[in-house]
């Protein structure tokens, strides 16, 4: 971290006030932990848009890769009977 | 022999290649067509990745440079509530610019790359902030029509294919409704005060009314990069469309102040349903773009100013840092 350029990158995730999940927001720069928080704070809530903010280093984030993601999800794509839609329950019969 | 085997080995490879080039080249269009968006880890025609990252930092450092127009008055302000409200919008400025950052950053361009294109002038920025604030009517006017302006360029791009800069265009286009209001907000009780107050008012107006319109850019067929960036849907209307309803839009809100448009041609015609204007004086815009506009030396040696004055500040952070880390270190 020699240049003041080089500070790690965070991405940032939001829980707003009803929310029920953090949401990505963005990323920025900062030189620690605290920082990062400080500075999301800043930066992501000025309007009072959250209540909780996770603060993770990007190199920290494992994502799947988008150029393999038709054969990575391919084992949901023919299993339409965990919908309950797939399921043909007669009209007669409540609250199922 | 081997010479032989090697070369046709070479010339297939090359080959196949073109045909992957093509053949990604091709899935990627059909993935913009069909309003997929790009993500920064999807693949990308080098030439959009390129005018991406031109696009975003440019709107980047305007934001950044944008500050200091305003900036100049936030000490100036002539009520402490003006003060606050000036101050919030400066700094959702520099948020903005925080933002566009990060989104230029996914497309693989470090910080410190796009913070130095600024600071050695080799980086353009919206030719707008080139021009003084000399009074504080011009605070409103900035928020009433370079705001405006911005907000209608800006609500598009909300819908450009490529994912991070969509949505940082979302979280923006939500805080700059607040900006316009504020600067009319300004000009409406300029203009029902004083008759000192109200020249004020015009007279600002009669400053940024050009400068406003020329922020949409050159008329289509004078823009070069207008095309591609159609088909690549970074751009979804053309320059003269945004201009034409910039200017729908705002005449009337002009008329509501009682304040009089710069422009003798201007006239509303009835059968388009548009007011006609006059011509755009775009001598004026090549100058400024190229460095010789009232404020751009000021801006740049402003942003240096700032950027040295703060590197004790970034230097003690680091210091600190990694004063902890070592510590930790130690201790583990």
């Amino acid at each position: 971290m020699n240049n003041e350029h080089d500070w790690p990158l965070y991405e940032i995730f939001i829980r707003a006030k009803s929310g029920l999940d953090h949401k990505h927001v963005g990323s920025l720069h900062a030189t620690d932990a605290r920082m990062a928080l400080e500075h999301a704070r800043d930066l992501y809530t000025r309007r009072q848009e959250g209540v909780s903010i996770w603060a993770v280093r990007s190199t920290d984030i494992v994502a799947s890769d988008p150029a393999e993601s038709d054969a990575f999800f391919e084992p949901a794509r023919d299993k339409v009977y965990r919908h309950p839609t797939f399921y043909d329950i007669p009209d007669e019969v409540k609250t199922l | 022999m081997y010479t032989q085997g090697l070369d046709s080995l070479g010339k297939d490879c090359l080959r196949d290649e073109a045909q992957d080039g093509a053949r990604l080249e091709s899935r990627f269009q059909a993935r913009v067509d069909a309003e997929e968006k790009i993500e920064a880890k999807d693949w990308m025609p080098e030439a959009y990745r390129r005018t991406l990252v031109r696009q975003i930092s440019q709107h980047a450092h305007s934001e950044i440079v944008g500050m200091l127009p305003e900036g100049n008055w936030i000490t100036r302000a002539p009520s402490l509530l003006r003060k606050t409200i000036l101050i919030a919008k400066v700094q959702d400025e520099g948020g903005h610019g925080a933002y566009l950052y990060s989104a230029a950053e996914t497309l693989g361009v470090s910080r410190g790359e796009l913070v130095d294109q600024l600071l050695t002038g080799k980086a353009k920025y919206s030719s707008i902030f080139n021009y003084p604030t000399p009074t504080w009517a011009d605070v409103g006017a900035i928020g009433w029509l370079v705001d405006g302006a911005a907000i209608m360029n800006q609500i598009p791009l909300c819908r450009c294919s490529y994912g991070p800069y969509a949505r940082a265009m979302v979280r923006i286009c939500k805080e700059e409704s607040f900006h316009q209001r504020q600067g009319y907000d300004i000009m409406l009780r300029l203009a029902r005060g004083t008759a000192a107050q109200r020249d004020m008012a015009q007279a600002a107006l009669d400053r940024w009314w050009w400068p406003s319109l020329m922020m949409f850019g050159p008329s289509d067929h004078d823009s070069k990069h207008s095309a591609q960036s159609m088909r690549w849907k970074i751009k979804r209307f053309s320059n003269d469309e945004l201009r034409q309803k910039f200017v729908d839009t705002t005449v009337p809100q002009a008329d509501f102040l009682g304040l009089k448009v710069p422009d003798p041609e201007l006239a509303w015609d009835e059968a388009s349903q548009h007011y006609r204007f006059g011509p755009i004086d775009w001598r004026e815009f090549e100058q400024v773009l190229a460095g010789q506009g009232p404020c751009n030396r000021e801006r740049l040696d402003a942003r240096r100013r700032a950027h040295d004055e703060g590197r004790w500040v970034r230097e003690a952070a680091t210091a600190w840092a990694g004063k902890r880390n070592t510590e930790a270190a130690k201790a583990a």
